[in-house]
Formats: C-alpha cells, sequence, structure tokens
C-alpha cells in the first residue's frame, strides 16, 4: 500500500502492517473527536513514525496514487479538520 | 466511522476526478494539467523566496532586539556601580521584557525555517514528478488513441494531481503562517521607528540613560564642587595672611595698594562659588 504523509512524500508500507496502523489511526481520530490538541500531535507524530519506519520512502520521480493520505505532523485541529471537511465520508477497506 | 487515513484519501481523487470529466479527449486533460504543474512549480518558487525573506527580516529584528538587550544589561552594570539599584533594577525588568519578545521570535524563526526546508523539499519533488509526467504524457499522446488514452491517463493524471494538492497545501499553509508573522513583524518594526519601544530598550536616550548621565554631571559637580571648597579653603587664609601681611607694610605708609588688591580676591571667591551652583541646576 502507498502511504503519503502530506508535506512529506510517499511511503510503500505492507499492506500486512495496514493492521497495526489502523490502531494508532484510531487514535488520531478520537484525539479530533475529542478537540484535544495535544493527544492529537501526540498521536499523529506516533503514526508517523511509525509509517517511516516500516515503509520504504518513493522516489520522486514515482507517479503514484496513494492508497492512504496522512496529514503532516505540524497539522492543528483546525487544519485536520479543514482537510476532513473537504472529503467525503468514506469506508474503511477490510 | 472512517479514520483519518480513509478519509483523507479522498481529498485530492474527488479533485481529479472533476478535472478528468471535464474534457471530452482526455489527452486535453494532460496538457491542462502540465500547464498547471508548471504554474504550481512558479507559485513553489515564490513561496520559498517569501518565506526566506520573512525569515530574513526576523533575523534583523532579532539582531536588533537582542542588541538592545545588551545594552540594557550595561546599563544595569552602570546603575550599579554608581549606587542605583533602583536604576538597575528597572533597565533589568525591561530586559526581560525584550528577552521574552526575542524568544519568541527565536521561536517564530524555526518555524519559518522549517516552513522554508519544506517548501524547498516540496519544490523539488513537485519538480521530477512534472519531469515524469511530461515524458509519460508524450509517450501517452505519440502511442495511444484517444479512447485507449483514457486508463494511462487516469493513473498519471491522479498521481501528479495528488502531489499537486499536496503541494499546493504546503504552499497555502506557508503563506498563510509568513502573512501571520509578517504582520506581527510590521508590528514590531511600527514601534521601533515610533520610538515606543526606544523607550524602553534604549536605542536612543532613554529615561534610564538620562538618569544615568544625570547622575554623571552630578557626580562631576560634587566633585567640582568639592575641589573648589577645597581651594577656597586655602584661599581665605592665604589672603588673611596677605592682609595680614599687608597690615605691617601700611603702617609703612602702602595701605591703600593693598587694600583695593585684598577686595578684588575676596570678590573672586563668591564668583567662583557660583559656578557648581549654576551646574546644580542643569
Amino acid at each position: 500500500m502507498i502511504v503519503r504523509i502530506l508535506g512529506e512524500g510517499q511511503w510503500e508500507v505492507p499492506d500486512a502492517a495496514i493492521g497495526d496502523l489502523n490502531a494508532l489511526d484510531d487514535q488520531v481520530e478520537q484525539a479530533v473527536t475529542e478537540q484535544d490538541e495535544a493527544k492529537l500531535s501526540q498521536a499523529l507524530a506516533e503514526l508517523l513514525s511509525e509509517v517511516r519506519t516500516i515503509g520504504t520512502a518513493l522516489s520522486d520521480e514515482q507517479l503514484l496514487d496513494s492508497d492512504l493520505i496522512l496529514p503532516d505532523v505540524g497539522s492543528s485541529l483546525a487544519d485536520v479538520e479543514a482537510l476532513l471537511a473537504d472529503s467525503a465520508e468514506g469506508l474503511i477497506p477490510g | 466511522m472512517a479514520g483519518i487515513f480513509q478519509r483523507m484519501s479522498l481529498i485530492f481523487r474527488a479533485k481529479a476526478d472533476k478535472t478528468l470529466d471535464k474534457y471530452e479527449d482526455p489527452r486535453q486533460t494532460l496538457d491542462y494539467s502540465y500547464q498547471r504543474q508548471l504554474e504550481l512549480l512558479q507559485k513553489v518558487r515564490r513561496g520559498v523566496a517569501d518565506v526566506a525573506t520573512s525569515r530574513k527580516r526576523i533575523e534583523l529584528q532579532a539582531n536588533g532586539l537582542s542588541t538592545q538587550a545588551d545594552k540594557l544589561t550595561q546599563q544595569a552594570q552602570k546603575a550599579l556601580e554608581v549606587g542605583r539599584e533602583d536604576l538597575a533594577r528597572e533597565a533589568l525588568t525591561r530586559r526581560s521584557g525584550l528577552q521574552q519578545q526575542l524568544t519568541d521570535l527565536q521561536a517564530q524563526h524555526a518555524q519559518l525555517q522549517g516552513e522554508e526546508e519544506k517548501l524547498v523539499r516540496a519544490s523539488q519533488r513537485l519538480q521530477a514528478k512534472v519531469d515524469a509526467f511530461r515524458t509519460k504524457k508524450e509517450t501517452i499522446k505519440a502511442t495511444y488513441s484517444a479512447a485507449e488514452a483514457q486508463s494511462r491517463i487516469g493513473e498519471a493524471f491522479s498521481g501528479i494531481s495528488e502531489e499537486m494538492g499536496d503541494v499546493g497545501l504546503a504552499v497555502q499553509r506557508a503563506e498563510d503562517k509568513t502573512l501571520q508573522l509578517q504582520a506581527r513583524a510590521g508590528a514590531i518594526d511600527e514601534l521601533l521607528s515610533s520610538g515606543a519601544l526606544d523607550d524602553a530598550t534604549g536605542t536612543q536616550k532613554d529615561d534610564i540613560t538620562l538618569e544615568l548621565e544625570q547622575l554623571a554631571s552630578t557626580s562631576e559637580v560634587e566633585d567640582e564642587l568639592s575641589r573648589m571648597k577645597a581651594s577656597i579653603g586655602s584661599g581665605p587664609s592665604a589672603s588673611t595672611q596677605a592682609i595680614g601681611g599687608g597690615q605691617a607694610p601700611a603702617l609703612e605708609g602702602q595701605p591703600v595698594q593693598q587694600a583695593p588688591a585684598a577686595s578684588t580676591d575676596y570678590q573672586g571667591q563668591p564668583t567662583k562659588a557660583a559656578q557648581p551652583n549654576a551646574g546644580d541646576l542643569r
């Protein structure tokens, strides 16, 4: 699976690892629901560093669609909410 | 509920789909998209330049503030040397206010530097992708019919438009941050040029400097006064001697010449004493 971290680029992450990422993703989502800025930045930092650790960075010349997109580590609650407002409600694949 | 992950992945795709639908011949989309990519690259480069300009401005301001903080430290030192602890305290209080501003500026500087690095990296990434896209675009246009090109274009196009969406967001965010910081930087510049900060920071003659100067001139006056007092203290005894010495020759019939000399000398003394008084008023 290809994961984009906004402002940083794309990573190829083994499909098997997505389950682990989903757990971290839930924490991010929870932080947004609870409007907890500190929790959000901590959860985001964990999630992103996990992606960077288990993933392989794609080279700049590759033109590929990402399967998943993540906000960058400096994103505030307002940033994430603005991004989510732009997107339609999606469904978790699998 | 879908995670952040899934929901965000739809952001750019929806926009890409909309653009693709606009053209009957999908190959037109390629040319249109390529134009947009070049425009965006220009915009990113301008964004980098803007951020760099703001960063330099903050560096200048920080330098100015730290010079003023140093000056206040020196003032505090000077005030202590002349035994004015109250003045020293005032100077140090002001310095801690400046220090706060300086810390803020340094944080902003770090933030801007981060934005600048991100944008530089983004423009490199976009450049590489734009180059890849151009190659792909020419291949698709040359090789495939409109119908065949459709699916190929979809791939290339959504890949690049996602990148453009990402970079576009980065530019927008950098612009927002830069604007905010410029507004603050402008406010500090205005304060500096209006002289409102000068009072507190000592770029020109603030009240601490004035008071220190006053102290210095007062002590000069005191020194001068005591020097004069000392010379006057020896003066009268000398003239008494002269008068006393003159009294003997007076008997010899020369008192008329001696007396005027003694009185001139005597008149001279109040005149000298008036000088320190005038200095006191200064």
